[in-house]
């Protein structure tokens, strides 16, 4: 356990790394970005561009610059080349935000996504089994930037069907209610495709575990359907789900729900991310990056010591 | 899991796959290409919906036949001053604003004259054939005829879908058999890449990747892409999802690779070209053709999400990412530049996914299981 603790705790610590050597290559590679231009704005005399360009180490080799950057990351000192502002001031604004969309969106999934396949396992091939598979498809189908604006317009902006507040995030310390308020849309439109999804796997996954011996064996002893489907069939079937549900919240969370964010203006780490990135500001996006992926590294560790806890068949390794 | 049937035993398998009243003889020494088809051809429904790809398909194929014949005005053609007849009625495409008084003139003077407001200037309507094929689904804010943009950005959109699929499935197969056939490092290294593509989110590594090279194209290793290209997002989509298709792929083929006829076709002295792609190939080979289906579906989403965001197709290129992002500002005056677009992905992504699921569960040997009676 240790042992598994220590090698995994490496493996990331690595893989963390490479990520942020590989945006950093990305943004090197790509010509056209010089940063000194950009810090120096627009009436800026050549000699003003060097001169910036020296100051911020533009001018090293990129190895060198690559140091430089994590050293100041490691020390919370990294400040973006366009608005001038510390980039992990800025994260930390963002992530209320992220944090009670990813919670919220991330209880309405599972739980509805849980619901949805079940139903349809237990009446497979039934009517209700096809009406929620057809559902589950079109969900998974959705852009979810075209989803968001199209509820956004009808369902909060003006009109008779306007029932919600339109976008923008209310601090939960400011008004828990306006907070909820505020957030059902957003919620309910990041939800909407994992829902479809993690119903059409829980479906398959149900229908697989029914076919074991040993469900058969639990049918045989009289148990009641309701049981065996709690206490036996979910129990197997709800790992794989708990491996997706750690990879997608993670990714939530480290601001992947970049367009659920910026289509209702929350202002979270993912709308953060995609102002940098069109602004084509390197600190940012490389603190975002870092941040998001930490989240993917740290919930996939999590996710294997979950499954082993499950399912005690699997040893972590 | 699925228990393995004996020779000659009544499957569920057989079951799907024989229709009532036919003889075993139907289904005896039959290719397993041909079994799939027999489980296939009887889903209606996926048929349907390989029908309607089809022909949205076709639709945007024929998209410079509308543009030239029907509505005359090309993709990127704007017509914001001219006058068309709607139902006898004339009307400007795109209606002028700035200040105007109480009769819809402009003012000389915005100041002076109480009277006057600052009216946006808005496309007009869609005209639903009113105006002989002109502008059916209305004109967008430049004056362009949205039905036009709708179908050649359809072209665009399934353009980058279908491409960039092939290329990330062929990368995908060749990883992942290069992966497990050799072991070791060659292994390892692979794995890492996949874990490393795995840690970024996709949409952020997506535009990440897309808006640096939007910016002057990419120019690197005998590789010239210019910078509007629409090559960018099809390389980048590709790219990105090689590691969510070779991963599971990869575990395929390295549970074949332990399977006697590998071990009994390197005995006869196959050389590892031979052994990776005439006899793992074909194994995966349904499980490549799922993916492609599905990938498509997903490519279509992620090209419209990042031309939504600007790391995508860049304007004046029509897709329907960008047109729905273009149509976002007017959405409360004209919906239907944003609705149409949507309704679109949504239609084409719908028929992908469908019609992939009809063709796992014909494929995939598992589907016996699928269906309880």
């Amino acid at each position: 356990m240790v042992a598994f603790l220590v090698r995994r705790t490496i493996g990331a610590i690595l893989v963390l790394v490479a990520v942020t050597f590989f945006v950093f290559v990305i943004f090197i590679v790509v010509p056209g970005g010089d940063p000194a231009e950009r810090i120096a704005g627009k009436n800026a005399t050549p000699q003003n561009v060097e001169n910036i360009r020296h100051d911020w180490g533009f001018d090293r080799p990129f190895y060198v610059q690559y140091y430089k950057m994590m050293e100041k990351m490691a020390t919370g000192s990294l400040v973006s080349y366009t608005s001038q502002q510390n980039v992990v001031q800025q994260i930390e604004q963002g992530m209320p935000a992220t944090f009670s969309l990813s919670i919220g969106a991330g209880v309405i999934w599972l739980f509805f996504g849980i619901l949805v396949g079940v139903i349809s396992a237990v009446s497979a091939g039934k009517f209700s089994d096809r009406a929620i598979t057809v559902l589950a498809l079109v969900g998974v189908s959705l852009p979810i930037f075209w989803l968001g604006i199209v509820t956004r317009y009808y369902l909060a902006e003006g009109g008779w069907t306007s029932f919600f507040p339109d976008g923008e995030y209310v601090p939960l310390t400011d008004n828990p209610a306006q907070w909820f308020f505020h957030l059902i849309l957003p919620w309910a439109v990041l939800a909407v495709g994992f829902i479809g999804f993690y119903g059409r796997v829980l479906r398959g996954n149900v229908l697989d575990t029914s076919n074991e011996d040993y469900v058969r064996t639990a049918k045989a002893k009289g148990l009641p359907p309701n049981r065996i489907m709690r206490k036996h069939v979910l129990r197997l079937s709800l790992i794989p789900i708990i491996t997706l549900f750690g990879l997608d919240f993670a990714s939530v969370l480290g601001g992947g729900a970049i367009l659920t964010e910026t289509v209702f203006d929350l202002h979270g780490v993912g709308q953060y991310a995609a102002q940098s990135i069109n602004n084509f500001d390197l600190p940012p996006i490389m603190g975002v990056t870092l941040y998001g992926a930490s989240f993917i590294v740290v919930f996939t560790v999590l996710v294997d010591l979950l499954y082993a806890f499950l399912d005690p068949r699997i040893r972590p390794t | 899991m699925a228990q393995q049937a004996t020779e000659g035993e009544f499957t569920l398998d057989t079951a799907a796959v024989l229709a009532a009243g036919e003889p075993p003889s139907a289904i005896q020494g039959r290719s397993p290409w041909y079994l799939a088809w027999r489980r296939m051809r009887r889903n209606y429904v996926a048929f349907f919906f390989l029908g309607l790809f089809i022909l949205i398909c076709v639709a945007c194929l024929l998209a410079p036949v509308y543009a030239k014949h029907v509505a005359g005005t090309g993709p990127n053609n704007g017509h914001p001053l001219e006058q068309i007849r709607v139902n006898g009625v004339l009307e400007t495409v795109l209606s002028p604003g700035g200040y105007l008084d109480k009769h819809g003139k402009q003012c000389p003077s915005a100041f002076t004259d109480p009277s006057c407001h600052l009216v946006s200037s808005i496309p007009i309507a869609p005209t639903w054939f009113g105006a002989g094929g002109r502008f059916v689904l209305g004109a967008d804010a430049n004056g362009r005829d949205v039905a036009v943009r709708l179908l050649y950005g359809g072209r665009t959109s399934l353009f980058i879908g279908i491409v960039s699929s092939l290329i990330c499935t062929f990368f995908a197969v060749i990883l992942a058999l290069l992966a497990a056939y050799y072991g070791g490092w060659g292994d390892f290294a692979i794995t890492r890449f996949f874990d490393l593509m795995y840690a970024f989110p996709v949409i952020l590594l997506g535009i990440a990747l897309g808006s640096a090279l939007a910016i002057n194209g990419f120019h690197h290793w005998g590789i010239n892409v210019q910078s509007g290209s629409i090559w960018i997002p099809t390389l980048v989509i590709s790219y990105v999802l090689v590691a969510y298709v070779g991963r599971p792929l990869r575990g395929q083929v390295l549970s074949l690779r332990q399977k006697e006829f590998i071990e009994a076709s390197i005995a006869q002295g196959a050389s590892p070209f031979r052994v990776m792609f005439i006899e793992l190939l074909p194994n995966i080979m349904s499980s490549v053709l799922v993916f492609f289906t599905l990938i498509i579906a997903t490519n279509i989403l992620l090209e419209s999400s990042l031309s939504f965001l600007g790391a995508g197709v860049q304007p004046p290129t029509a897709s329907w990412g960008t047109q729905i992002a273009d149509g976002q500002d007017l959405i409360v005056t004209r919906p239907w530049l944003s609705l149409a677009p949507g309704i679109m992905i949504v239609l084409t992504v719908v028929a992908l996914n469908v019609f992939g699921d009809g063709l796992r569960d014909a494929l995939d040997p598992r589907a016996k299981v699928r269906v309880q009676r």
